[in-house]
């Protein structure tokens, strides 16, 4: 069997961060990917979703964007190309169409099993992502049959849906988008909001990313957070990457047309109910951008950026007076279901205990209670910007610290 | 909020229910509770319920005394007015855990609460419960609370303490969404 120091699993921008830093260190190691490099962005996005980042914020351990375009937003095959060529100027010694089955501890380390043979390791790396399966709430069982129901990464286009009306489940990132889009192909949406995170595009004339990175909030640490569980599972922001920098929040779709519903509760005898949280739900989201924008404010006078645009403050969220509560899924006013309703990890492989009872990695920082265990990848696993991509950078440089203090420590 | 060299104090004790949150993931069935009532008819529509045990923290439980609630209706209603109509009880159970999060909220928050008031008003529309338009509803039509609330903090952090209040709400979750109800006859 061989046998190397460290096994990532996952060739995406997370792992060849790792395997970049781990190079610099010259410790062996293998990339495992169960298909190409970036696959995930080459299978499971729909064909006009963007980065929601844009390009100068696009950085990894020895790459930084060097095109005509820094404000702009890549494409996914523009993402697949650069996560694609990284992988080749970083020389990672990635092995593609090698699916990991399991990892269990064994000898003081981990043997890898894969559908191409087995490794055995010292350590390993948990790079293969946060969003591998979309999470639908188990109310779906109850959908009439007949209603095509899809998620983020099973939907494409607008063109490929059913004419008629469409339920889109969840208001952040995507929900918002796919929303949107549908709405503009003719084919009315109902949207239905939970918790959302609101945020325009484009604050005084600067990216909203350039002020949150500008004034040290997408830096700031997990252990600076009075509670990381809340920072931890805090919804993606309202953001769409659009080449004309356009803001997508739900006045934005009301004026669309879109019908706002509260959270989808339960479906009863075909009817869908919707949570008469929609007003507060709103109200917390319209308060935390104030937050926002004041912290922005305070930093940019703070730093003499007082030049350009003014301060201004958004409309708040606009309700009608009775949001509809129900929504009858039979009389066929609805004929799709888009359920943006969040993604998980797929962790089904991972046989060492390191598990919590909903099957989520326990970890202090991506530090696993299993010597030689890392997690990379996750929301805020280190600092807020942790899911992003530029995220990935120091986040593999600590834990490929830690990973080599671990290496270094007699066994 | 103001800084100051007394102790914020709203008389919430948040240490020891932030200790129980981080005492749950080793001892996920602490977190498993059943609230009980008894309810018992007096005659017409007045009835007496009693409340006195509960099932948490990992076994029975008792509060310091049994409390009674009388509840019937009023005497426009041709009945004798001996406690609260039903629907009053759930505005008083809203009302009262909103404001329990209010004072919370702002404990965790260190704001320093000076006097807190809500008015809780529900429209019904009678031909509901009447049976005379099966087009309306038994329950509410809508419910709305006002807060009055002085406190060391800004018009937004108040605003923030409310907004959090409500997400955190058993009673604003039960009244706001559906809840499956076994009602069975033994």
């Amino acid at each position: 069997m061989p046998t190397v120091t460290t096994v990532v699993i996952g060739a995406g921008h997370c792992g060849l961060a790792m395997s970049r830093c781990l190079a610099d260190r010259s410790i062996d190691h293998v990339v495992l990917e169960r298909g190409e490099v970036a696959n995930s962005w080459r299978t499971e996005r729909w064909d006009s979703l963007r980065l929601l980042t844009p390009n100068w914020l696009t950085r990894l351990p020895g790459y930084s964007y060097s095109g005509d375009d820094p404000d702009g937003y890549l494409s996914a095959p523009e993402v697949v190309r650069l996560i694609d060529d990284y992988a080749t100027v970083t020389d990672a010694p990635v092995r593609t169409s090698t699916t990991v089955t399991s990892v269990q501890q064994s000898d003081g380390g981990y043997l890898v099993h894969t559908d191409q043979g087995s490794w055995q390791a010292r350590s390993v790396v948990l790079a293969s992502g946060a969003c591998n399966l979309a999470h639908v709430p188990a109310v779906q069982e109850a959908v009439p049959a007949g209603i095509i129901m899809l998620n983020p990464m099973t939907y494409r286009t607008p063109d490929r849906l059913p004419d008629g009306g469409v339920l889109v489940v969840g208001a952040s990132s995507s929900g918002i988008q796919i929303a949107d889009e549908v709405h503009r192909s003719g084919r009315p949406v109902t949207l239905a909001v939970g918790e959302h995170v609101r945020m325009p595009r484009v604050y005084r004339d600067r990216d909203i990313l350039w002020w949150m990175e500008a004034s040290g909030l997408l830096d700031e640490r997990i252990e600076e957070m009075p509670d990381i569980v809340r920072a931890r599972s805090l919804p993606s922001m309202q953001l769409v990457g659009s080449p004309d920098r356009a803001t997508i929040d739900l006045n934005v779709l009301t004026g669309m047309g879109v019908t706002l519903v509260g959270r989808l509760a339960a479906i009863r005898d075909g009817q869908a109910q919707f949570s008469g949280s929609l007003l507060n739900v709103c109200a917390l989201a319209d308060l935390k951008l104030g937050r926002l924008l004041d912290t922005i404010d305070a930093w940019a006078s703070h730093a003499g950026l007082n030049g350009g645009a003014a301060p201004e403050r958004f409309a708040p969220t606009e309700l009608p007076a009775s949001p509809p509560l129900t929504l009858d899924l039979r009389n066929g006013q609805i004929h799709t279901i888009i359920w943006a309703t969040g993604f998980r990890p797929d962790l089904s492989w991972l046989d060492v205990p390191v598990l919590n009872r909903k099957g989520q990695v326990i970890h202090d920082r991506g530090v696993t209670r299993s010597a030689g265990l890392y997690l990379i990848g996750m929301p805020f696993l280190r600092r807020r910007k942790s899911s992003l991509i530029d995220g990935a950078g120091p986040d593999a440089q600590e834990l490929t610290a830690h990973l080599a203090g671990h290496l270094d420590a007699p066994a | 909020m103001t800084a100051t060299d007394t102790p914020i104090d709203n008389g919430v004790n948040v240490e020891a229910l932030l200790g129980v949150r981080d005492a749950l993931p080793e001892t996920p069935d602490m977190a498993q509770f059943q609230w009980r009532a008894t309810c018992s008819w007096v005659k017409g529509t007045h009835s007496r319920s009693d409340v006195n045990t509960f099932y948490g923290f990992g076994g029975e439980q008792e509060h310091k005394s049994t409390f009674s609630y009388d509840a019937d209706h009023p005497l426009a209603f041709a009945a004798e007015d001996h406690g609260s109509t039903p629907v009053e009880y759930v505005l008083v159970a809203l009302g009262s855990c909103l404001t329990a999060g209010v004072a919370s909220v702002a404990q965790q928050r260190q704001i320093q609460l000076r006097s807190v008031h809500a008015t809780i008003e529900a429209e019904m529309d009678l031909h509901g419960i009447l049976g005379a338009d099966p087009d309306v509803r038994n329950g509410f039509s809508g419910i709305k609370v006002t807060y009055k609330i002085d406190a060391d903090a800004t018009p937004d952090e108040i605003k923030a303490l409310v907004a959090q209040s409500q997400k955190r709400s058993a009673v604003f979750d039960i009244v706001a969404n559906p809840t499956n109800i076994a009602v069975e006859v033994n």
